[in-house]
């Protein structure tokens, strides 16, 4: 009965020392950190992509169909109004149409705070396209890597096109190296709204990426002239379309 | 007393024999390391450092077991070593072209494997920028092994004896595609070629002693054949067209990865390393002797817009000028570049 006692009243000690330890490291040691959910749609115009059935045309009027459409976002950097900046660390993600679950994904550690403005990367940073055997979204078995160009493909979309000369789609972007460099990094307007990261709630950030922006922008893609590209100066055309308006943010919601 | 004393003799002979077979392991390998751990003193700091990939006996051994392994490739008949033979440098001794499964002939001839840690790039063209990464490009390559890394993986995965030599390594299953990588690269990175005759006179060791040919011999190379293959390693790792052809349609080289038209014709230019074992040489193994790519230097080359720069001379004449004498001595030198040790080393052998 005793030894019960004492116990009770060792163990009592100890974890109100821990957890007085614990609010101590949380208000002085370290600052707050949140996460912050990010949410894609991928839509092609006014409509909801869908792979292989759907059938869709280009303003320019060319007729197609998406098999797959994956891509890679990184470096996701959020910005406060003082001007200050958060790097995700590690914030490499592949976004796949075909794997539902790669459509929303977390940032998380990001320091808590109002942000009212964030940026990302289309593609992979230069760095490490030449960092050796890499793992999670960047792991080669994903397939979206050149072996004999060493590289990811930032932007895969794969379909078909009765204008297109063997009616085959290959749009495989990608290529760090100048002058065919198709790393963009881009800065989606947030439209006036604010990222509260704090500790208790997560936002959501809902992103739209419109297939329709790799084939309009500054150039028009017509099918029957580019139809398979894999890096080079064609790849460098589709990603400019990209970074001029692929990826706009749907709205911004707050828990 | 009996039992006894039978009892001691048995345990007496278990010792015996548990050092005799401790006795006969230290025989074979004196203080065993992983090769190529250090670098050689003539060398300069590596671009792939041990420390990227720390070398460990259970990881090396395991990164040469796939090197040897021919289930790397979709018919399970060409393995790395297939066509990287230890007693040629790992090249393809007398194979022009690396042929691959089914009989299939690649572009290229394929190049030692030696001191690849000091490597800015692989491959002829350079379009491998890391060591580690570099093999997807023959494992997949149609060509050569025609297999697929999620294939590999699944092989892997269901060999019982590779499932527990990663999981020592690495300490988790199943097989990754980075734990695959990098175990192979631990072997691609220990075939550190340092011990010719040319290396001990450098290094004033003993057995470094060169002749009055040799001697001349390192003096035209460093005077003639430098900078393209210069420094310890007998190659500066550029790009350049050394004028064997006019055109380039079948093979633009270095063009063919960064689509620059200045690039065409240009290719790696390969260390002086264990040469004379490397015959046939030229990224298509098109010159069967050293003497045969000395005469192209000295006087067959043909011109074309983006032939190196180093091979206009001011007479107007395209190459280097070699005296005959000059090129018997460079043969001579040559040789010296032979690495014995390295050719024979059995932690490298299959």
């Amino acid at each position: 009965m005793k030894l019960r006692k004492i116990s009770a009243i060792f163990f009592y000690l100890l974890f109100s020392s821990a957890a007085l330890t614990s609010c101590k490291e949380d208000s002085d040691m370290q600052p707050k950190v949140g996460t912050l959910d990010v949410a894609i749609d991928h839509v092609v115009g006014t409509a909801t992509l869908a792979l292989n059935t759907g059938s869709y045309a280009t303003p320019a009027g060319d007729q197609f169909t998406v098999s797959t459409f994956k891509y890679y976002l990184s470096n996701f950097t959020l910005k406060k109004a003082d001007g200050t900046t958060h790097l995700v660390p590690e914030s490499y993600y592949l976004v796949d149409e075909a794997v539902p679950a790669s459509k929303t994904f977390t940032l998380s550690g990001i320091p808590a705070g109002d942000y009212t403005s964030l940026s990302f990367t289309i593609g992979v940073d230069s760095a490490r396209n030449v960092a050796g055997a890499q793992t999670g979204a960047l792991d080669p078995q994903k397939n979206m890597f050149w072996s004999w160009n060493t590289g990811y493909i930032f932007t895969k979309l794969e379909g078909t096109s009765p204008q297109a000369p063997n009616t085959a789609l290959v749009f495989h972007i990608g290529g760090f190296k100048a002058p065919h460099n198709t790393i963009r990094t881009i800065s989606p307007s947030l439209k006036g709204a604010t990222i509260q990261v704090q500790g208790t709630q997560t936002p959501t950030l809902h992103l739209k990426a419109d297939v329709l922006k790799m084939f309009t922008g500054p150039t028009t893609v017509r099918f029957t002239q580019l139809y398979n590209t894999m890096g080079g100066a064609n790849s460098v055309v589709v990603a400019d379309n990209q970074a001029a308006g692929m990826f706009v943010v749907d709205y911004v919601h707050a828990n | 007393m009996a039992r006894y004393s039978w009892i001691a003799l048995r345990c007496a002979i278990a010792l015996a024999s548990f050092f005799l077979v401790g006795c006969n392991k230290e025989g074979t390998s004196p203080a065993w390391e992983v090769p190529g751990a250090t670098v050689p003193a003539n060398f300069p700091a590596p671009v792939y450092a041990a420390a990227q990939n720390p070398p460990t006996r259970e990881a090396y051994e395991l990164g040469r077991t796939l090197f040897y392994d021919t289930r790397l490739s979709r018919t399970g008949a060409v393995s790395c070593g297939s066509c990287h033979q230890q007693s040629g440098a790992f090249a393809n001794a007398d194979h022009r072209l690396s042929q691959g499964v089914e009989g299939r002939l690649g572009a290229r001839n394929a190049p030692a494997l030696q001191n690849l840690r000091w490597k800015t790039s692989l491959l002829w063209d350079g379009g491998a920028t890391h060591i580690e990464t570099m093999p997807l490009a023959p494992i997949t390559d149609p060509r050569e092994m025609d297999e697929t890394l999620d294939n590999v993986l699944q092989k892997l995965n269901a060999d019982p004896a590779y499932q527990q030599r990663f999981a020592q390594v690495y300490g988790e299953r199943p097989i990754t595609s980075y734990q695959f990588l990098r175990t192979l690269a631990q072997f691609t990175a220990a075939l550190t070629s340092a011990n010719s005759r040319y290396d001990h006179y450098v290094r004033h060791e003993a057995n470094g002693a060169l002749s009055a040919a040799e001697l001349r011999g390192l003096a035209t190379a460093r005077q003639k054949c430098a900078p393209c293959h210069g420094g310890e390693l007998f190659t500066d790792e550029s790009f350049r067209n050394n004028g064997l052809d006019a055109t380039f349609p079948a093979d633009s080289g270095r063009a063919h990865i960064t689509g620059r038209p200045q690039d065409a014709g240009r290719f790696k230019v390969p260390s002086l390393r264990n040469v004379a074992l490397t015959a046939p040489y030229m990224h298509d193994g098109r010159f069967h002797t050293l003497a045969q790519v000395l005469n192209h230097y000295a006087s067959d080359m043909v011109d074309s817009p983006t032939l190196d720069a180093q091979f206009r001379r001011p007479n107007g004449r395209l190459g280097i000028s070699l005296s005959e004498q000059e090129k018997s001595d460079l043969v001579a030198f040559l040789h010296t570049l032979t690495d014995s040790a390295f050719l024979a080393d059995a932690r490298l052998a299959e």
